[in-house]
């Protein structure tokens, strides 16, 4: 009875947010993990190459003076959409096996005002979240700073969320 | 063939890229695109205290964590054996004004000028490190996502309220980068 109580708090909780609720029945080792972190590697060396965690392209970005950005949202986004439309048509499997299932997200006033507030932060420190990670490890060591900033923030939301609107 | 990979790519290359892992992660675990999450499972891991939103399995999600330690690689790689440190080509009207505040070294990803240790210790890089990490993070949250979860895997699902959270990430940037950073900036 505990369990399955806290099981739905999880569910709950992470529902709310953009978590995957789509846990695997399977078992895997740990070690299975080192396939998102390959991806991850990818990921990272496309954020430096195509200057995307370069501060000076967001700023142009947000002033208009360069298509780069724009491009690189937009292609990802077509390339993005026309996959998820394939995996949902012929309704691809993982390599586990197992189905892929897409969960709807739900309005509300935070994706608004937070929106508001992550954007003012986003052209301030010139990253979002995945490149922080990618300008650390390009070696500019200030950047931890930043992060470990942008993780009290998180914990600041969490403590003070239900005195937010939502 | 190494020089192709060790000068900037176009943003098509890195667009197609960056889509590609929307169906990657799906094939390889039915795993959603995300990144801002991991600042949560990271709160989660170290200091729950007590509060109900940091108190869920975080283990479920470690496959997020090993995500952005990739990431994290990827940067060194691209650093030390890809050839990265070339200033970058910047559009002259934002040179010009930069100039205006000191900032004339384009070299790097980050302008050497404003994101250092030293200048922790003064108003400018107060703001802007640690004030705007924590915009970073206490947005994102509220919002339920960044770029990677709303404008890239929200928007490919087709989800409206991602495009809600999209114009207003690009809303609250223009904002800051037009009518608040000049005067940030200045300090």
């Amino acid at each position: 009875m505990m369990k399955s109580q806290q099981e739905e708090t999880d569910f709950e909780v992470r529902s709310l947010d953009t978590m995957c609720l789509n846990e695997s029945n399977l078992n895997h080792p740990w070690w299975y993990n080192f396939k998102y972190l390959a991806v991850g590697i990818v990921f990272g060396i496309v954020f430096v190459k195509a200057e995307i965690i370069s501060w000076f392209r967001i700023q142009e970005m947000f002033r208009l003076q360069s298509f780069h950005m724009y491009g690189v949202i937009g292609t990802a986004v077509v390339v993005g959409a026309i996959s998820v439309f394939l995996i949902k048509k012929l309704k691809i499997k993982t390599i586990h096996g197992e189905a892929i299932t897409f969960s709807d997200k739900k309005f509300n006033k935070g994706q608004i005002y937070g929106g508001l507030i992550f954007g003012l932060g986003w052209a301030v420190t010139g990253a979002c979240p995945g490149p922080l990670f990618a300008q650390l490890g390009t070696g500019v060591l200030a950047i931890a700073v930043v992060i470990l900033s942008s993780i009290a923030g998180t914990w600041a939301y969490g403590k003070y969320r239900d005195k937010l609107p939502h | 063939m190494i020089e192709t990979i060790t000068q900037p790519w176009p943003w098509y290359t890195a667009g197609i890229i960056i889509g590609l892992i929307v169906p990657t992660l799906l094939f390889l675990g039915n795993k959603h695109f995300g990144i801002s999450s991991n600042l949560r499972h990271i709160c989660a891991a170290c200091l729950p205290s007590n509060i109900p939103f940091f108190n869920y399995d975080w283990k479920k999600e470690s496959w997020n964590l090993f995500f952005i330690v990739g990431i994290f690689i990827g940067g060194i790689i691209s650093a030390k054996f890809l050839g990265s440190e070339a200033a970058i080509v910047i559009h002259p009207d934002l040179a010009l004004d930069l100039a205006n505040y000191g900032i004339t070294d384009f070299s790097g990803m980050v302008p050497k000028q404003l994101f250092s240790i030293e200048d922790l210790f003064t108003l400018r890089g107060l703001i802007m490190m640690v004030g705007g990490g924590f915009l970073v993070g206490f947005g994102t949250r509220w919002a339920g996502g960044c770029t990677s979860g709303h404008a890239i895997m929200g928007l490919s699902n087709l989800q409206w309220p991602s495009l809600v959270a999209t114009i207003s990430f690009m809303v609250g940037g223009f904002l800051m980068a037009n009518l608040i950073l000049p005067f940030i900036l200045s300090l």
